[in-house]
């Protein structure tokens, strides 16, 4: 999140897009309460179905699964056609007004660019997608952003085609109902008002999911809700502590504090990948500090000036696609040998998870980590399968929970706040940490016994945690220390690049700032004011609560709303509710059009070249879809997603699987179920798993409330379930015709108390042309009652 | 002093947490459910399930609109309680912070308070032949704690405190609503059946949310209370008469969602 939970009290309108708060993120909802009890704020939920956050909202406007960027697109256009967007805003805090290569176009679904690729349908050479620069190599800016070719100009003729007429065609969504979430949100226009858009997976498991985001960031901009309290782009993060695995590098493409992961080929030694990652402008340019002083966290003394810091130990990734597509799809040709499986059970969440579970025979070794036997572990015991043909070799490690532990976790807001642990594990279970710590000094042994090939990694690595590794040292290695004195580090503007200091992950350096009390354990409350809670724990970066915070006050540095002022100039300094993302140090004329800090531009792009697939977000269907793409002649889907497998996919329109499926979560289970499907009291509330169907589409196919369904995909998987018929789901006016569209939540597998169909069996293998993430949320099915 | 619960519906998100804190601090085991095409679950109050969130679809035939109302029903607490004016052992009573409360020493297994109930919540437990329900936490509220459903509910639909505290909220609550466009906004339990221990801030009438809109105690329990209590011999000889009667008044409030259809 850009924002944090306690700052929803501070907005107006609510805009819950690709999420479903009431279900997923109860504690959101305490917040949201609160901002329209006490100030009359407005909650306007935008999903496919009725969930139970439509149930509590002001405005509900429905839409057809995979159609978000149409949506929003449509929200783009009526501000920017009706001059409803925050102009003083957009003209000094975005890219607005860069103009662009005139050689710069888009045309019938495509970019200029656009040449053919091996393994997807185009790849873009992103030349013309570049700012126009004069002689001195500067940026040439229209101040008015009236010229054809500024940023501002293009984004408007992009987005004409959008029109409600059109979008509801795409979509679904009654024009009346479009025109209605179109003014309460681009009300949050207005100085002084502020709107949050809060999402999640319903906006990331696209094709083109990473557009999806860039869409909402484009509103948000040209709104002016960014850096602002009660604004900002609001990712909910899916379990409670996934927004601190992402920080420490739990995605096969980072190293921890979100630096891309070395590539062999791109960066052969330390100084290629420093030239090659490190910008020439903006906070990144002291990337090598961040680096260097990791490499001394893990190596210490081993890792000097001549040795490049140890830069060769690190693994580098190599030229296949490492994603989770691709690691089963290397799986099942045999590259992959053995698997550590720590708290993740790709078998039921892993897009067509009945091949991953197939393609785990392929294993000679799999190691699962986790509180039940799930049904990665147990693969080899699904019914229907002979475990005397599997060779595999599995090994349960029986973990812990969050109550059994101490340590660290980091919520969507960033605030990284310390656990402690309540009771020991259970029986033979022990902590994650125990259990790493075990690992490494077992195998460092059997390294030191057998060198082995390339032992230096783990024979070097710096380890010293004590006998049975302690939490709180491996916090203060990740906070840094300055190796000459020994001392924590107070934060990360004290980082070098010359070796003199060791930090594990720079974006936490600070909040681990003492022994004794450290920021991450303070626990002050704040009892009036804009929720801000600087003293209780410590939000990543710098404990900053909200970022871009610049923007919260106009370019003289008067706070936009002074009823939540967040940062101001009194004339002589700047006055602050948080910590300064920008130099307030200086008048705010200085600052007044270099707000954000970690682009080279230090202004927020409306026009971004750095994604794959297009710098500004367009509707394309998703993978599977029941029509045509009406807004192009020729591309269907995200022309830069990767086609990983062939004759994988329902054409578009295809009869034979007429519905259109999403799959989601719900209150009472969790994830793939591995826990809550263990826990008596939650199956008394969601006993079974179900589909949820329109009552036209029931009455079409005879099924009745409770029956037994059969769902099948373009793949020849088949899954069952119950159904559920209700009047929240329904048929959506698309592109001139009535289509129906169903839904099922993912949590169920064959394993523990409560057993039902994995879901994700039907889901198509293909991701988002950025990151890769599955397609969960949009794909074709049929459906017919059983017996 | 009284102390009462406020459940606020236009703050309930439906997610439950109330129903398996009640479980957890009652130690009340699961019950084994079915899914029937509905959130709601499990469907029924029994000796085991204290409490419940009702859900209930309602969908305008002309707009073609969809409304979705979740509700937290339970024990009401009433100050004029049915239950306690039936039962012939005296077993059933109102703690001095209004709890309407069952002492399972006392209880003889009859069922009266059972088949009495004016929102059918009242369960009967066969293995202790006792009835059981909802003590408003009267346990917690001993050492100073609030109920472990209001302790559990994240979003703040479950107030609790001394009545006049929540009735202070529910009226402000309701004039907050009504500003804000529910014109139906209203409390629930303020004046019904002499005012409840638990109230509701409801945005539309109470039969939506499956309350019954002028709960009474069934004329029988008054007769009982007044006539026949007194000469407990008789309580054999009015069993049929009063299950019959109160069957009849009970099953016009509080049916479930699938019942609802």
């Amino acid at each position: 999140m850009t924002n944090h939970w306690i700052d929803y009290k501070n907005s107006d309108v609510f805009l819950a897009f690709g999420c479903n708060p009431a279900e997923n993120h109860p504690i959101s909802m305490k917040w949201v309460e609160r901002a329209r009890a006490e100030k009359g704020a407005k909650l306007i939920v935008v999903d496919p179905r009725f969930t139970r956050s439509a149930a509590t909202a002001d405005l509900y406007a429905p839409l057809r699964p995979g159609t978000n960027i149409a949506f929003l697109g449509g929200l783009i256009n009526y501000v920017l056609s009706n001059k409803l967007y925050h102009e003083e805003y957009v003209l000094n805090y975005t890219n607005a007004t860069y103009l662009i290569n005139p050689e710069f176009s888009f045309n019938d679904g495509l970019f200029s660019g656009a040449h053919d690729a091996e393994d997807r349908a185009v790849n873009y050479d992103k030349d013309s997608w570049s700012y126009q620069v004069d002689a001195e190599g500067k940026v040439i800016k229209d101040p008015t952003a009236t010229d054809q070719h500024s940023v501002l100009q293009l984004m408007k003729k992009h987005y004409e085609r959008y029109d409600f007429k059109t979008v509801s065609r795409i979509t679904g969504c009654p024009v009346d109902k479009l025109q209605a979430v179109a003014e309460l949100f681009a009300s949050t226009g207005q100085p002084g008002k502020a709107g949050n858009i809060m999402y999640a997976m319903g906006v990331t498991q696209f094709t083109h999911g990473s557009q999806n985001v860039r869409a909402i960031a484009c509103l948000q901009l040209l709104l002016g809700n960014m850096g602002i309290p009660g604004g900002g782009v609001n990712a909910q993060r899916g379990q409670a502590n996934v927004q601190g695995s992402t920080d420490m590098a739990m995605l096969y493409h980072l190293i921890p504090g979100y630096l891309n992961m070395p590539k062999a080929a791109l960066h052969e030694d330390l100084a290629a990948y420093l030239e090659k990652e490190t910008p020439a402008g903006g906070y990144w340019t002291n990337k090598p500090k961040f680096l260097i002083s990791m490499l001394k966290a893990w190596y210490g003394d081993y890792a000097t000036q001549d040795n490049d810091f140890c830069y060769d130990y690190v693994p580098k990734l190599d030229t296949k696609d490492r994603s989770h597509i691709g690691m089963y799809k290397y799986m099942g040709e045999g590259e992959i040998k053995g698997m550590i499986c720590w708290a993740d059970n790709p078998a039921v969440t892993g897009p067509s998870a009945s091949t991953k579970r197939n393609y785990s025979q392929n294993l000679d070794w799999l190691v699962s980590i986790d509180i039940f036997e799930n049904e990665t572990a147990a693969f080899w015991k699904e019914p229907g399968v002979d475990p005397t043909e599997i060779d595999t070799e599995v090994f349960l490690l029986p973990s812990s929970v969050s109550f059994e532990r101490e340590g660290t976790i980091a919520n969507s807001g960033r605030w990284i706040q310390w656990r402690y642990q309540a009771q020991e594990p259970l029986g033979d279970a022990h902590t994650d940490i125990w259990i790493v710590d075990q690992l490494f000094k077992a195998v460092k042994k059997e390294y030191e016994k057998n060198a082995g090939p390339f032992a230096e990694p783990i024979l070097k690595m710096k380890w010293d945690y004590g006998a049975e590794a302690d939490a709180n040292a491996v916090a203060m290695e990740i906070n840094g220390y300055d190796l000459k004195t020994g001392l924590l580090l107070e934060d990360f503007t004290k980082l070098a690049d010359d070796g003199s200091t060791a930090c594990g992950c720079w974006i936490y350096s600070g909040y681990y700032n003492n022994a004794t009390h450290p920021a991450c354990k303070s626990r002050i409350k704040e009892d009036s004011g804009i929720g801000t809670n600087a003293k209780w724990s410590f939000a990543w970066p710098l404990n900053r609560r909200i970022i871009y915070n610049r923007c919260s006050a106009d370019p003289q540095g008067n706070a936009w709303n002074p009823d939540t002022p967040l940062m101001w100039w009194d004339g002589l300094t700047w006055q602050r509710n948080d910590v300064p993302d920008f130099n307030a140090n200086v008048p705010p004329e200085t600052t007044a059009q270099a707000p954000y800090i970690m682009l080279p531009e230090l202004q927020a792009r409306l026009f971004a070249s750095g994604l794959a697939d297009g710098p500004f977000p367009e509707h394309y269907e998703p993978a599977e879809s029941p029509i045509r793409n009406i807004l192009s002649t020729t591309v269907q889907f995200n022309p830069v997603t990767k086609i990983w497998y062939e004759d994988h996919l329902a054409a578009a329109g295809d009869k034979n699987f007429p519905y259109v499926i999403s799959t989601y979560r719900v209150s009472e289970h969790w994830q793939s179920g591995i826990m809550t499907r263990n826990t008596p009291w939650l199956n008394e509330l969601m006993p079974a798993l179900f589909i949820e169907i329109s009552p036209t589409l029931a009455e079409k196919l005879g099924i009745k409330n409770g029956d037994q369904v059969e769902i099948s995909s373009y793949r020849k998987q088949h899954i069952t379930a119950l159904a559920c018929i209700t009047p929240r789901m329904k048929p959506l006016l698309v592109d001139g015709e009535l289509r129906e569209m169903v839904g099922m939540p993912f949590h169920w597998g064959f394993m523990g108390l409560n057993k039902g169909a994995v879901v994700n069996d039907i889901v198509p293998s293909i991701g988002d042309a950025n990151t890769n993430i599955p397609e969960y949320k949009a794909f074709l099915c049929n459906i017919r009652k059983v017996g | 002093m009284l102390n009462s619960l406020l459940i606020d519906t236009s703050k309930c998100i439906g997610c439950r947490a109330c129903q398996v804190a009640c479980k957890q601090w009652n130690r009340l085991p699961a019950e084994e459910t079915s899914f029937t095409g509905f959130y709601e679950n499990p469907v029924r109050f029994t000796a085991n399930s204290w409490t419940r969130v009702s859900f209930r679809e309602h969908e305008d035939e002309s707009t073609g609109d969809v409304s979705w109302y979740f509700a937290k029903i339970g024990c009401m607490h009433c100050t004029d309680a049915a239950c306690e004016k039936v039962c012939p052992a005296g077993a059933i009573s109102h703690t001095e912070t209004g709890a309407v409360v069952t002492d399972p020493k006392k209880c003889i297994g009859c069922n009266y308070c059972v088949a009495s109930c004016t929102f059918k919540v009242m369960s009967f437990n066969q293995k202790e032949n006792i009835s059981q329900k909802c003590t408003l936490c009267s346990d917690r509220q001993a050492i100073g704690l609030i109920p472990a459903c209001a302790k559990a509910c994240p979003t703040g639909a479950i107030q609790f405190g001394t009545r006049a505290e929540m009735v202070d909220l529910a009226h402000r609550r309701v004039n907050d609503l009504v500003v804000q466009g529910s014109s139906k906004a209203q409390i629930y339990g303020l004046e019904e059946l002499n005012g409840t221990g638990v109230m509701y801030v409801l945005k539309d009438d109470p039969e939506e949310y499956g309350l019954p809109a002028n709960p009474k105690i069934p004329i029988s329990a008054y007769i009982w209370n007044a006539i026949f209590r007194p000469l407990r011999i008789f309580v054999v000889a009015l069993v049929g008469l009063l299950l019959w009667e109160n069957k009849r008044e009970t099953e016009k409030v509080l049916p479930t969602e699938n019942e609802a259809k």
